[in-house]
């Protein structure tokens, strides 16, 4: 793998700087709270346009290549050094997860979920950034671990403290899984460590050594990353703590969760799993692709089960992660550029699925499908927001994310040689149907909440708690259309999923250099 | 007998002695004769003075124990090798005297707000952290068995200095007999091993075992029975009984020194045995070491889960953490694999150190306003003493191991020592000790899910006041704790075997 070491400050600039806000709004007192908004907003705008200056300055002529590539020793005791790089496959995501910050920042505005205090939640939102932009821009193994972890404490306590009624369970069961995903993960780690004679945790000395690997070897150490990284995704059968973290998440913490978390499971296949254990990924796609249509079907089906919009959600998260892995499990450039772009495409999508239901549910104060109606006529445009959003989800050619399910359906068609033809064919039919069964519970879910009549519950001039009428004036008054802050957060999103819907080739010829070169094992 | 002795006597030429080497060791007697006969001078308003006095004492220790660093030869050999100096001994001596220092600084104003017995109470200290440095040092088994006395006889009565309280006695009781009992034991074994060798020091020791290809029955028990006395220092299952009640009982202070110093001096006579004196003896403690570590971490974190009590919680934590650092050792003697071992133990050491220490301070920072042990006591600390609730948090993790704070790569090590061994022995402890990582996470998480997600029980939000002393013990246990986790390579470079000298045979 090539590197190119040019102005190889910029990354650890974009990465490090949300922790100088930190520090300076640990010095502020609480109740500044204006101030600590304003702090953690600009903070994020400065890292954003860190960002920006690595998007412009990047080298999309070869993409392939690492770019403003650094590496110096770090822990020296075990050959770990501190190597950072940015390709094609990783400026997407690392992009993405300042601007879902920024956004993120502005909807906190007026939105600090309760029980307040807003200078502990932004600050564990920094925190949560630096984790993310580093995960996507280590290129050594233990540098990746340590940036991976990092994300886990300050999102159990957005869960665990700013979440709903039943936040501590589901915070404690976001916690345990995501941990006993790393130790497996860390101990796959080592050994791919001692297999390779002890020299690096490089990714790309790895990525050149670990296919002389015994295939016996490669198969174990395959495993424990794959546990670690499906943890995270979440593939089925792990799961079961998505629909509860979802859920009791604050809305700040679903979009995170949703558009940048959740990548850091799938892009550990692309970055690490894959490129160094080739031989073991050819073994292991026949169980990814089957698993990741199980998740599909199961995704779905547990969507058309729902009675919750925020949980409803969640189920349709695992259901696309599913399409993000099938395509990986192909382990073909049309698969891995669909997955990355279906990744991107998920974040924006689902990001703002959340913010719409965060929103529903600061008004409404629930998100019981069945008592919501009428959205269209109470809330003309946050209605349409919810329903451009589902047509975008279910796969709407013409908006992101079609570009994420059909190549992925597509490339499940002709996988690479060393696949089973059959199987994947098999699987490429039943995904197909996952989306039939996708557009199904979109359309319904916003059939029945955004149709019909108002629910005279929430109209003012209802029925049977008029009897508290002061409390029922202020109910009815919470009901308001989209604000200026909802409005300043959503509109990148709206913006982008339409333009990478048009033109998806905007992010296809980032990814496709550097996938390309990443499948030419498997296409020799 | 008189005649000949008196014509030994003849022979005898005084040792030359290395005053630069022995500088910390003579300014701790120092501190302790001043603090002691200051103190009879003082006004009880001005026994403030002991304290600050004592942790000058520490700081001008370790100010020499840094010039024996960069001035003049690394390894310093005195009495024909019974007493070293190098740089093993030199981190462990500054580990010691940092530690001795957070100490003071936690206990000052504690033992104030008592009135009685300031001066005793530093001297006894001081007296215990002499013996600890002397045990860094020490390469023979009578000056070993000395510095472990003299640690262990202040601990045990600083142990019981909550005197009117009946736990209290039950703690300097309880530590007292026990601890007199793993001494005798300990002792047993070393003169086994003396009259099996016939000699003493560590170096000649480790030639003379199995010098003839093959264990004497005699040699077994002396390796077994010294190795034992030391884990009841350490207290590794099943020679821990008596730490949680000693815990409980002792004053806050007084628990985190005996949860930290107390058991890493423990730590390093047995690795200094271990590395000098066994070398060959691995077939003995390796699976005894293995048992002790396997039933530590587990049964330490079995209890653990169930406490209600924070201090006996960290308690058992602190037994599980003895058998992440007993793990390395039980693959020591694997060729190859002592490097790796001695430096996992060592690392793990700095960094326990620097996290439990910080917590025992968050302990008595909350204690001063909650007057209760209780974990249901921490409920809302974050909303009321946000600094004093991440700090508990940041603690908490690195024990629990989760990166970027020490604590993980404390764990690192000892899993990449095991792993190293590429032995059934290694990768059935590094099993273990994975699914231990996990449980632990799980009690060290419900105190943060206490601090940080329940309410105050009582409803009393007053903001806790840190006395200063306290704050700066707790800015540097934090800073070490973060700085360990993001820059191992700080600690990662101590620990070489070259350090210690005399070290498996060479």
């Amino acid at each position: 793998m090539d590197v190119i070491s040019d102005q190889n400050w910029v990354l650890s600039v974009g990465t490090f700087l949300p922790l100088a806000g930190v520090l300076v709004m640990l010095l502020i007192p609480k109740r500044e709270e204006l101030l600590h908004k304003q702090i953690a907003l600009i903070t994020a705008l400065a890292t954003l346009a860190v960002g920006i200056y690595t998007l412009v300055q990047f080298d999309y002529g070869q993409a392939q290549s690492l770019q403003f590539y650094a590496s110096t020793e770090w822990i020296t005791v075990i050959n770990s050094g501190y190597t950072i790089g940015l390709d094609g496959i990783s400026l997407p995501l690392y992009f993405l997860s300042m601007v879902i910050t920024v956004l993120v920042m502005i909807y906190s505005w007026d939105h600090i979920p309760s029980p307040g205090n807003p200078k502990a939640f932004l600050i564990l939102m920094l925190v949560l950034q630096t984790g993310m932009a580093g995960t996507f821009i280590a290129q050594d193994l233990i540098l990746f671990f340590v940036f991976f972890e990092v994300v886990l404490l300050p999102m159990y306590f957005m869960i665990g403290v700013w979440g709903g009624e039943q936040r501590q369970y589901a915070s404690l069961k976001f916690f345990l899984y995501t941990m006993f995903g790393s130790a497996l993960m860390l101990v796959a780690f080592l050994a791919l460590f001692y297999q390779t004679g002890r020299e690096s945790f490089s990714i790309p000395f790895l990525v050149e050594n670990g296919i002389n690997i015994d295939e016996d070897v490669a198969l174990w150490i395959f495993a424990g990353m794959f546990i670690g990284f499906a943890v995270k995704v979440p593939m089925f059968p792990f799961h079961t703590w998505l629909p509860d973290a979802h859920t009791q998440a604050p809305t700040q913490g679903s979009v995170i969760l949703a558009a940048i978390l959740l990548k850091l499971g799938t892009y550990g296949f692309v970055r690490i799993a894959i490129p160094i254990l080739p031989q073991a990924a050819v073994k292991w796609a026949p169980v990814i692709g089957v698993l990741a249509v199980i998740g599909i079907i199961y995704g779905a089906l547990g969507c058309l089960a729902q009675s919750d919009m925020k949980r409803l959600i969640a189920f349709s998260s695992v259901a696309h992660m599913g399409f993000v892995m099938l395509g990986i499990s192909t382990l073909t450039a049309t698969g891995i550029n669909a997955a990355l772009f279906g990744m991107v495409a998920h974040g924006l999508i689902t990001g703002m699925l959340f913010f719409c239901a965060g929103s529903i549910k600061e008004r409404y104060h629930t998100l019981e499908i069945k008592r919501l109606s009428g959205m269209l006529i109470q809330m003309p445009k946050l209605g349409w927001i919810l329903g451009f959003c589902a047509m975008a989800s279910l796969g709407l050619p013409g908006l992101a994310g079609f570009w994420g399910e059909f190549p992925a359906i597509l490339s499940a068609y002709n996988p690479a040689p060393q696949l089973d033809v059959t199987l994947f064919r098999t699987l490429m039919v039943i995904a197909a149907l996952g989306t039939v069964l996708a557009a199904a519970y979109l359309l319904w879910l916003y059939q029945r909440t955004a149709f019909g009549e108002p629910n005279p519950e929430f109209t003012g001039h209802g029925h049977a708690h008029a009897v508290g009428a002061a409390g029922n004036d202020e109910h009815h008054s919470d009901i308001h259309d989209v604000n200026i802050y909802e409005w300043v957060a959503w509109t990148p999103l709206l913006i982008a999923i339409v333009v990478f819907g048009v033109y998806p080739q905007l992010m296809f010829k980032v990814m496709d250099p550097a996938v390309t070169q990443l499948v030419g094992v498997f296409n020799p | 007998m008189i005649a000949s002795l008196l014509a030994a006597a003849g022979d005898w030429v005084a040792p030359t002695l290395d005053y630069h080497a022995l500088a910390p060791e003579i300014i701790l007697a120092a501190g302790i004769f001043a603090v002691l006969s200051i103190d009879l001078f003082l006004e009880p308003e001005q026994r403030w003075i002991t304290s600050a006095l004592s942790g000058f004492v520490m700081l001008g220790a370790l100010v020499t124990v840094g010039t024996l660093a960069v001035i003049g030869d690394d390894t310093r050999s005195m009495f024909g090798g019974r007493y070293v100096s190098d740089e093993y001994a030199l981190i462990l001596k500054a580990l010691f005297l940092v530690a001795g220092y957070i100490v003071v600084l936690m206990s000052s104003d504690e033992i104030e707000r008592g009135r009685y017995h300031q001066g005793e109470y530093y001297v006894l200290l001081l007296t215990s952290v002499l013996g600890m440095v002397m045990m860094a040092s020490s390469r023979d088994l009578l000056s070993i068995f000395v510095a472990l006395e003299l640690l262990s006889i202040p601990a045990y009565m600083l142990a019981a200095w909550n005197k009117r309280n009946s736990r209290g006695n039950e703690a300097g009781v309880k530590y007292y007999l026990l601890g007199v009992f793993a001494s005798a034991i300990t002792l047993y074994g070393m003169s086994l091993l003396y009259g099996v060798t016939g000699t003493t020091l560590l170096t000649d020791l480790g030639s003379a075992i199995t010098a003839n290809g093959r264990f004497s029955g005699v040699e077994v028990i002396a390796v077994a029975f010294i190795v034992v006395g030391f884990a009841f220092k350490i207290s590794a299952v099943p020679f821990h009984q008596w730490a949680p009640d000693v815990y409980e009982g002792a004053p806050t202070p007084i628990t985190a020194f005996l949860s930290v110093a107390s058991k890493a001096a423990g730590f390093v006579a047995l690795v200094t045995l271990t590395f000098v004196a066994f070398p060959n003896a691995e077939d003995v403690y390796q699976p005894f070491m293995w048992v002790l570590a396997a039933l530590s971490m587990t049964i330490g974190n079995l209890y653990a889960l169930r406490q209600t009590n924070i201090v006996r919680m960290l308690a058992y934590s602190s037994v599980s953490q003895g058998g992440f650092i007993l793990m390395p050792l039980t693959v020591a003697g694997v060729d190859g694999v002592g490097e790796s071992a001695l430096k996992a133990v060592v690392v793990y050491l700095v960094v326990y150190a620097a996290t439990n220490l910080g917590a025992f301070a968050v302990v008595i920072a909350v204690a001063r306003k909650t007057r209760s042990g209780e974990i249901s006591s921490y409920g809302g600390l974050f909303g009321y003493a946000p600094a004093l609730g991440v700090l508990m948090t940041i603690f908490l993790a690195s024990l629990a191991g989760i990166p970027p704070l020490g604590g993980w790569f404390a764990k690192f090590g000892a899993f990449k020592a095991v792993l190293d061994a590429d032995t059934g022995w290694g990768y059935s402890i590094a099993i273990i000790a994975a699914i231990n990582t996990v449980i632990s996470a799980a009690y060290y998480i419900t105190v943060m899910r206490e601090i940080w997600m329940k309410d105050e029980p009582t409803g009393d939000t007053t903001p806790i006041r840190t006395p200063p002393s306290l704050g700066a013990a707790l800015v540097i246990t934090c800073g070490a704790t973060i700085v360990l986790g993001v820059l191992p390579d700080i600690v990662g470079r101590f620990g070489d075997i070259t350090d210690l000298t005399g070290a498996l045979g060479r």
